[in-house]
C-alpha cells in the first residue's frame, strides 16, 4: 500500500482574523479620528510597499541582517551543538556544565547587549556574539535531549557489537538524536533572527533592517516601520521552511510498506 | 576436541533489586553447552532465562560463579557470541544491508568485501532483493532474519536466541523455525536458544534445558533423541513435547 500525504490545505477559518483586522484598520483610518502618522492609512501603506520595494538601501539592509544572521546562527548552533551532545552523552560533562547552563540562560537575551558591547564595541561583533548566543540555547537543549534519548535497544546492539565511544555516537546517538537536533536548530535559527533584528535595533550602529526600522522610528515613518515588520515576517517564516526543507531531504523516505512474506 | 563454541556456566547466581525487595532471578545454574550444539532453554516467565542469555552475551555481570566460553571467562559483550533479541532492533535510519554491515564494522575487510558479506548473508536468510529497503518497509518475520544475518554477519562462535520468533504469527514462526534449522546447520555455530514454546525447542534442540521459577533454577536436562530435520508429528516428537508440557504445568502450580 502506498500512502501519499495530503498537502494540508488552510481552512477559511484562518482568513477571518487578519481580514477582520485589516477592516477595523481601514475603519478606523477612514474615521479620521487618529493621528494617521501613528495609525497608518491602508493606502499610504500600499505607496509605501511600492517606494520601499524599489529603494536599494532596504534590500541592502536586509542583506546585511541575513549575512550576520548566517554567521552569528552558524556560531552559536554549531557551539550549542557541540555542548549539547557532550552534555547528553556524557554524565560528566553533564554534572559539570548544565548547572552553569541553567543559570545563564535565565539571563534575558537583550541584558547581554551592555555587556557585550563594552567588551566588543558597537560593531559586529558584539552583534555576532550576541545572535550567537541566541541560537545557543535551543541548539545546545534540544541536542542534549535527543542524545539522552537514543534507545537503550539500540545502544545495547552498540555493545554486543563492539563499537567503541565514537562509533556509538556516529552510529547510534547522533541518528537517533537527529529529529530533535533539528526541531532545535529550527527553534534556533528564530531565536537568532529575532536577536539579530533586536541587536541592531537596540545597538543601532551600522547596516541593517533593524538600524533601517529603528531610523524610519526615528523619522515618524509608520509606514515603513509596517513594511520592515512584514519582511522580518516573511523572512523569519521562509528561514523556518529552509530548514525543514534541508532535513526532509535527508530523511530517508517513508511511506511504501511492503506486504507479509 | 578443540572446537570453539563451548559454552560453561558454574554455579552462577543473579540477584537484582526491585522496589527495594531482592530478587532472585538465579541460583546455582550450572550447565555445558558443546561446541556446535542446539540448545534451548525453557521455563515459566520468570524463571530467569533472558537474564542467564544476557549473562551469557556479557550484556549483565553475575553475582556469583562464572560464565567460561571456550576457556575464557566472559566479562563482558563480544562479537564471538551473538544475540538475536525478542524484537529485531535495527536501526530504523539504516538500509537492511548496512545494518548488517554493523556486524562487520570491527572487520579488517575493505568496505566492498563487508558489503558483500552482508549481501551473502542477507541471501542466506533469504532476503536477496531487499538490501535496499528500510526496516519500516519489512514484515516482523523479514525483520527477524534481518536480524539474525547481522548476528552471523560477526561470524560469533556461540548465537544466543532471545525468543526471537516470539513476536511471529503461528504460521511465520513455523517456517523460521526451518530457516532457523537450515542456518544452525548451514553455519556449523552454536546456538542457545531461550523459549517459551516447547514445541519450537524440541523441534529444533539437542538438548533442553527444563527451568524453574523463583529462583530460577535448572530442574532438569532433556536430551532429543530424534534425527534432524525432524517431523513435527514424528512420534518421539510428539511425546516428548506433550511430557515437557506437563513437566512445566506442574512446575506452575
Amino acid at each position: 500500500m502506498i500512502r501519499t500525504a495530503r498537502a494540508p490545505r488552510i481552512d477559511w477559518r484562518a482568513y477571518v482574523v487578519p481580514l477582520g483586522c485589516v477592516l477595523l484598520w481601514v475603519w478606523a483610518a477612514s474615521t479620521g479620528r487618529w493621528n494617521p502618522h501613528l495609525l497608518v492609512p491602508p493606502q499610504q501603506l500600499a505607496i509605501g510597499f511600492a517606494q520601499s520595494a524599489r529603494n536599494p538601501e532596504l534590500w541592502l539592509a536586509l542583506g546585511t541582517s541575513l549575512a550576520r544572521l548566517a554567521a552569528g546562527f552558524l556560531l552559536g548552533s554549531i557551539a550549542g551543538i557541540a555542548v549539547g551532545v557532550a552534555v547528553g552523552c556524557s554524565r560528566f560533562a553533564e554534572r559539570l556544565i548544565t548547572p552553569s547552563l541553567d543559570s545563564v540562560r535565565q539571563v534575558a537575551l537583550f541584558a547581554w547587549i551592555p555587556l557585550l558591547t563594552a567588551w566588543f564595541g558597537d560593531g559586529d561583533a558584539a552583534k555576532v556574539i550576541l545572535i550567537a548566543l541566541a541560537a545557543f540555547f535551543p541548539a545546545a537543549l534540544n541536542a542534549q535531549s535527543g542524545c539522552r534519548q537514543a534507545p537503550a535497544a539500540l545502544l545495547e546492539v552498540g555493545r554486543v557489537l563492539e563499537f567503541d565511544a565514537l562509533t556509538r555516537l556516529r552510529r547510534i546517538i547522533l541518528p537517533s538524536a537527529r529529529p530533535s537536533i533539528a526541531a532545535g536548530l529550527q527553534i534556533a535559527l528564530t531565536s537568532a533572527w529575532i536577536g539579530t533584528i533586536g541587536a541592531e535595533y537596540l545597538i543601532d550602529q551600522g547596516a541593517g533592517l533593524g538600524v533601517f526600522l529603528a531610523s524610519a522610528r526615528m523619522d515618524n515613518r509608520m509606514d515603513v516601520v509596517i513594511v520592515c515588520i512584514v519582511l522580518l515576517g516573511f523572512t523569519g517564516c521562509a528561514l523556518s521552511a529552509l530548514v525543514r526543507w534541508v532535513f526532509q531531504k535527508g530523511a530517508p523516505v517513508r511511506g511504501v510498506v511492503l506486504v507479509d512474506d | 576436541m578443540t572446537e570453539s563454541g563451548t559454552l560453561e556456566l558454574r554455579a552462577v547466581e543473579k540477584t537484582f533489586a526491585v522496589d527495594d525487595a531482592d530478587v532472585r532471578a538465579l541460583a546455582d545454574v550450572s550447565f555445558t553447552v558443546r561446541a556446535g550444539e542446539f540448545v534451548s532453554i525453557v521455563g515459566p516467565s520468570g524463571c530467569g532465562k533472558s537474564t542467564l542469555l544476557r549473562l551469557v552475551a556479557g550484556l549483565e555481570t553475575p553475582d556469583a560463579g562464572e560464565l567460561i566460553f571456550d576457556g575464557a571467562l566472559v566479562s563482558g559483550p563480544s562479537l564471538r557470541r551473538g544475540i538475536v533479541f525478542q524484537d529485531h532492533r535495527l536501526f530504523p535510519w539504516l538500509t537492511v544491508e548496512a545494518n548488517v554491515a554493523l556486524g562487520l564494522l570491527k572487520s579488517a575487510e575493505s568496505e566492498r568485501s563487508k558489503l558483500d558479506a552482508a549481501r551473502r548473508y542477507l541471501a542466506l536468510v533469504g532476503l536477496s532483493g531487499f538490501e535496499k529497503a528500510y526496516p519500516h518497509q519489512l514484515s516482523g518475520g523479514m525483520a527477524q532474519r534481518a536480524s539474525i544475518a547481522r548476528s552471523l554477519a560477526a561470524r560469533p562462535q556461540i548465537l544466543l536466541l532471545d525468543e526471537p520468533l516470539g513476536a511471529l504469527d503461528s504460521l511465520t514462526r513455523g517456517q523460521m523455525q526451518a530457516e532457523l534449522l537450515r542456518l544452525w546447520q548451514h553455519e556449523g555455530v552454536t546456538m542457545l536458544m531461550v523459549t517459551h514454546d516447547v514445541s519450537e525447542a524440541v523441534y529444533l534442540s539437542d538438548r533442553i534445558v527444563v527451568m524453574d521459577s523463583n529462583p530460577g533454577r535448572v530442574r532438569d536436562i532433556v536430551t532429543v533423541d530424534a534425527p534432524k530435520p525432524r517431523a513435527r508429528h514424528d512420534a518421539i516428537v510428539a511425546a516428548l513435547t506433550e511430557q515437557l508440557v506437563d513437566r512445566l504445568e506442574t512446575v506452575v502450580r
